[in-house]
């Protein structure tokens, strides 16, 4: 824990993104998040930690309703964006996916050129009125993903030819291009070699000043070197959710301080 | 990075959630067709099998009942018993022709009798009501019952096809005044003997067990011959396709090394499985009755040729059985010091097998189906005679069900097609029977490792 | 004496090699039989299957001998002696061996794993006898009427008292058109009723429909033969080809593609179903992750994703109408012809190859001898196509392994 570079923090005085009142979730039978309450802020790294099979991942998807596409999930309570249910009947996913883009654990680039990944977001959500424009968000978004000097010579290639640790930064860039408000990151780096981590993790933190950034990962070294709140999952309960540097240094919750000590997880 | 600032806030998508826009709302459109698209795939289909399973159940159930003439027969010594000893012997000289008088009069007399005086009607419109399987019927129960000869005796006959089809609505009146084979006067004696209760339709058991009939009686034609054909070599298949399958498929699964010899057997039993089906009726042509001078339409040749096509489909879901076996299984034999052979014989062959035999099963309703082969290998021939009995009945002519199905359709008696599409029925039913059984014995036996 | 009785003496041979095998084995054990080698049913085993198989393999020997130089043997009287006396000196051999030490049971899985190995390559013999029956009488075929005439001809007249015209160009064009046709039918919907139903429908629909699909898949082609010919066939004469002056006949290529179309719906719906099935659930999920419908994952992401197994799908479905048979002997029709109109019969490879091995042949005329260079061009064809197809599905399955 020692070797922990914290970042910079600024005490919360950001606007509100997303917020989550008594949220339910249930496959089937099973209760796998129990009366869930957190605000997430715009302009901010938000970490999930917790063991496996805590609900972390789970709790994500509902953000951008990823959950719908599995039949037995169910969920109950309010999640709202700006202020707006997202679980409302007049609001379609699809339009609500467009604002919350979602990057996976495993790298997943479409069997598609690279041009043709990035562009795909902007084509379907007619976010380009030309060609040219699509080649600027193409470029802008693969900048932004840090991996424009890597692949502009070959923005023909097909995608899934790049190393794993360029292909998450493919799909970064992917779910930048779509211009969201919120970027939901699911353990982005679980797949990846420490120098590509440490190229994500700088990526994430450049990726704050334009949108908020909620991110699950298992590793609580990272939760500690890209978030400035961190949300502590177990049981499927929202044990602890605060300051990233309180969460670790003194955290409230005797599960908490043992999860961080090592000794359950 | 750093032209990308915060500056950049201005969101692209619509401001709120709650409304959907525009671009949205056309793609949910085109969503919405598309899942139209998907649903009138599978309904066009649905559609499709109604379809046909209604076409041929209209058109084939009819083929279930028949319609008969009952009459009282004098069976005159005089014409059965010319010297009137009541030899056997000499009655058997007295051909079918020499009965058909009988039947003649026995009409005529049926006609006068329920005051049938329709004007135009000639006698041989009389005569042809009956079917002329009737002269054969009255000579077999002659030769059976001897002592009956003198005698007045009550008999059922079939009627004449068309008069059939006229109960069955596939002949009216108005196509009865233009065909030359039946005439409105005979349709009107019909309807008197059966309002008189002479006549009546009912169920027709002798189609089953009937052998077919030549193209002048389709009333009196059964698939008997087919059925048992077809059954002679669904049993020849077993015998050969399910050892030699399962011998093929062990040796393969469990002992063959991956070598140039085995990647040929692999590539060849994956190829015959797509070999189209008359490939292999050429090849029966050409090796086992050409080559090897066995009998044409002989049920053996059938099922050798039906057992070399069903081989690939027994082999690869044999495979499929054995590999799901697990690998503890003979792991646990092979440490107690079981030889390779007694761990698949003893302990993976049982254990597989309710996957083998639902395999096979699965093999032997293709083979029941299985028509283009046969057809060139004779099996078309008219066979009016049963096969004898096991082994030496593989050698005789026989037919096969979809074979006897495209027989009759060959036929230009439109009363055919009705056998055709009852004979269809009889195989799809032993086929449903087939793969009931293949289900029943996947969800008892299955084993979930 | 008669092959049936000569089988039955050598079984009898062998279940009394049989009794004797073992009786041996229990003598020389000593009434112990754990100082045997191989178990006492071994012994038995090793005697009987040797004289079977040896005298078995002489009986075949000899038959096929005698079929391929044409000798005679009058009562099989030779055969009968020869075999029996191989079958008797095999079993006596191995009798002679019992002892103590002796491997038996090795003895008898060996012989066993030779039964394995050959009932193995029947596979390997009969693509042989497929391939050297057509090939045999294709060269007597080509002795009497120049390939290039029938590989090029464009008119098709056999004429059983000679001079026939046999080019294969118009049997080949009704065998294409009629399979472009039943591929029209069944790809549309065969796929989208695939798509449906493993990335739309509820559980429920697909426990109904699945089946359904499965039981098309079932049918014999006689009974779409049947359906054709009674049933399509009058409904597009009546309703479509005769008050639109197309034509007046029940069979045509119309009529055999629609059902064959019918009859391939399954067989592309379940191939594709696999095929679709096997892109990875994370594929879906990254374009749902960005705002995509799932109608558009389908399109851009998912089939081109899959587009080489459905193509290979697609070849296999080719094949499979190429060399359908009954449905074009009842609903295609006899006529060879070079036509456009859809509606008109036709005729194809495989029509004609029923049409000319069935009736009266005679082995030396053309005409009949015809058939086999249609049946060899067929199997070429097909095969060529079931080659590629698995080739290409099989690089598609490795790419998601």
């Amino acid at each position: 824990m020692n070797d922990m570079r914290m970042v910079e923090r600024q005490v919360g005085t950001k606007p509100i993104k997303i917020s989550g009142r008594n949220v339910q979730v249930y496959y089937g039978d099973s209760h796998a998040i129990k009366d869930v309450n957190v605000d997430i802020e715009d302009n901010t790294v938000t970490a999930f930690i917790g063991p496996s099979g805590c609900g972390k991942s789970t709790f994500l998807r509902c953000l951008n309703r990823m959950n719908d596409t599995i039949d037995i999930c169910r969920v109950e309570g309010t999640i709202t964006l700006d202020g707006e249910d997202i679980y409302d009947k007049k609001v379609d996913p699809v339009q609500l996916r467009a604002k919350v883009g979602m990057v996976f654990q495993k790298p997943n680039p479409f069997p598609k050129s690279i041009y043709d990944n990035v562009a795909y977001g902007p084509r379907i959500h007619g976010l380009a009125r030309s060609k040219a424009e699509l080649d600027e968000i193409v470029e802008r978004s693969l900048r932004r993903g840090a991996i424009w000097d890597e692949v502009k010579d070959r923005l023909n290639a097909p995608g899934t030819g790049l190393s794993g640790g360029q292909q998450q930064r493919l799909c970064i860039a992917r779910a930048v291009a779509t211009e969201p408000e919120v970027l939901l990151m699911d353990e982005p780096c679980s797949a990846l070699d420490p120098i590509a981590t440490a190229q994500v993790e700088e990526l994430i933190d450049e990726l704050r000043e334009t949108y908020s950034v909620v991110i699950v990962t298992h590793s609580m070294q990272q939760a500690a070197r890209v978030s400035q709140k961190t949300a502590f999952f177990h049981l499927g309960e929202l044990v602890e959710f605060g300051e990233t540097g309180d969460i670790f240094t003194n955290p409230k919750d005797s599960r908490t301080e043992s999860y961080i000590t090592g000794r359950i997880g | 990075m750093t032209d990308v600032t915060v500056a950049e806030k201005t969101s692209k998508h619509a401001s709120s959630l709650h409304q959907t826009d525009v671009r949205t709302k056309r793609r949910n459109a085109s969503e919405a067709r598309f899942r139209f698209y998907g649903l009138t795939a599978i309904a066009v289909g649905v559609f499709a099998l109604i379809v046909l399973m209604a076409s041929i159940l209209s058109n084939g159930i009819p083929a279930f009942f028949q319609t008969y003439v009952i009459m009282n027969v004098d069976l005159k010594a005089d014409v059965l018993d010319p010297k009137g000893n009541r030899d056997p012997d000499d009655i058997a000289k007295v051909m079918t022709f020499g009965y058909t008088p009988l039947i003649n009069e026995a009409t005529k007399t049926l006609v006068a009798e329920i005051g049938g005086e329709v004007p135009g009607l000639t006698d041989k419109m009389v005569n042809n009501m009956i079917s002329r399987e009737a002269a054969g019927q009255l000579r077999r129960f002659v030769l059976a019952h001897p002592d009956e000869i003198g005698k007045t005796v009550k008999f059922e006959f079939l009627a004449n096809g068309r008069i059939d089809g006229y109960f069955k609505g596939r002949v009216t009146r108005e196509s009865a005044a233009l065909d030359s084979n039946v005439s409105v006067e005979q349709l009107d004696i019909a309807d008197a003997l059966k309002r008189d209760g002479h006549l009546e339709t009912r169920f027709n058991f002798a189609f089953l067990t009937n052998p077919d009939a030549s193209d002048q009686r389709p009333e009196a034609a059964g698939i008997g011959v087919a059925i048992l054909g077809s059954a002679y070599m669904m049993l020849i298949v077993l015998g050969l396709a399910l050892p030699i399958g399962v011998a093929a498929s062990i040796y393969l699964e469990e002992f063959a090394k991956t070598n140039w010899l085995t990647d040929i057997i692999e590539v060849n039993i994956s190829n015959l499985a797509a070999v189209p089906s008359i490939v292999f009726g050429i090849l029966g042509l050409a090796i086992f009755i050409n080559f090897m001078h066995l009998p044409q339409s002989a049920p053996i040749v059938g099922g050798l040729v039906l057992t070399l096509m069903t081989l690939p489909t027994i082999i690869i879901s044999t495979r499929a059985a054995l590999k799901s076996v697990p690998n503890s299984i003979r792991d646990a034999a092979l440490g107690i010091g079981a030889s390779k052979m007694q761990t698949v014989f003893h302990h993976v062959l049982p254990l597989a097998m309710p996957g083998i035999l639902t395999g096979t099963i699965i093999g032997l309703a293709q083979a029941l189906g299985e028509t283009a082969p046969l057809l060139l290998i004779g099996m078309v021939a008219f066979v009016k005679d049963f096969p004898a009995a096991p082994p030496e009945g593989f050698f005789d002519p026989a037919t096969a069900l979809p074979v006897q199905v495209y027989n009759f359709t060959q036929r230009s008696d439109p009363a055919f097609y009705e056998r055709a599409s009852g004979a269809i029925i009889v195989l799809l039913i032993f086929l449903l029977i087939m793969n009931a059984l293949a289900i029943v014995l996947r969800r008892r036996f299955e084993r979930r490792w | 004496m008669p092959g049936g009785v000569l089988f039955l003496i050598l079984c009898t041979i062998s279940a009394v090699g049989y009794v004797m095998g073992r009786r041996k084995a229990v003598s020389v054990s000593g009434g112990d039989s754990r100082v045997m080698h191989s178990l006492l049913p071994y012994h038995g085993w090793n005697v009987a299957l040797a004289a079977f198989l040896v005298g078995l393999s002489v009986m075949v020997l000899w038959s096929l001998l005698r079929l391929l130089f044409g000798f005679t043997d009058p009562g099989n009287n030779i055969v009968s002696v020869l075999s029996l006396a191989a079958a008797l000196l095999a079993g006596w051999t191995n009798y002679a061996r019992i002892e103590r030490n002796y491997r038996a049971r090795n003895v008898v899985e060996l012989m066993m794993k030779g039964i394995l190995i050959f009932a193995s390559s029947i596979a390997i013999f009969t693509t042989i006898a497929i391939v050297l029956s057509m090939l045999f009488e294709t060269t007597h075929f080509f002795r009497d009427y120049s390939w290039t005439r029938f590989f090029f001809g464009l008119k098709w007249s056999p004429n059983f008292s000679g001079n026939s015209d046999l080019g294969m160009l118009p049997l080949l064009w009704g065998t294409l058109y009629v399979s472009f046709i039943a591929l029209l039918v069944a790809v549309p919907i065969g796929l989208f009723a695939a798509i449906y139903l493993s990335e739309y429908a509820g559980p429920r629909l697909r426990a109904v429909a699945k089946p359904m699909l499965e039981i098309l898949a079932g049918i014999p082609t006689i009974v779409y033969g049947l359906f054709a010919l009674i049933t399509v066939g009058p409904i597009l004469r009546d309703y479509f080809a005769q008050p639109l002056g197309l034509a007046d006949s029940g069979s045509s290529v119309m009529t055999a593609g629609i059902v064959m179309g019918v009859m391939l719906i399954p067989f592309v719906s379940s191939l594709s179903d696999d095929i679709i099935n096997a892109v990875p659930q994370a594929m879906r999920d990254g374009s749902y992750g960005l705002g995509a419908t799932p109608s558009e994952t389908i399109k851009q992401v998912v089939i081109p994703a899959a587009l080489p197994g459905i193509v290979g799908a697609i070849l296999l479905a080719a094949s499979r109408a190429i060399g359908e048979t009954m449905i074009v002997v009842m609903g295609a029709g006899a006529a060879a012809k070079l036509s456009l109109n859809p509606f008109e019969a036709m005729t194809t490879v495989t029509v004609k190859i029923v049409s000319q091995l069935t009736g009266d042949t005679d082995f030396a005329s053309p005409e009949t001898l015809v058939a086999f260079a249609l049946g060899i061009t067929l199997f070429v064809l097909t095969l060529g196509l079931n080659v590629l197809a698995l080739y290409i599905v099989r690089r598609y399955r490795e790419q998601y392994e």
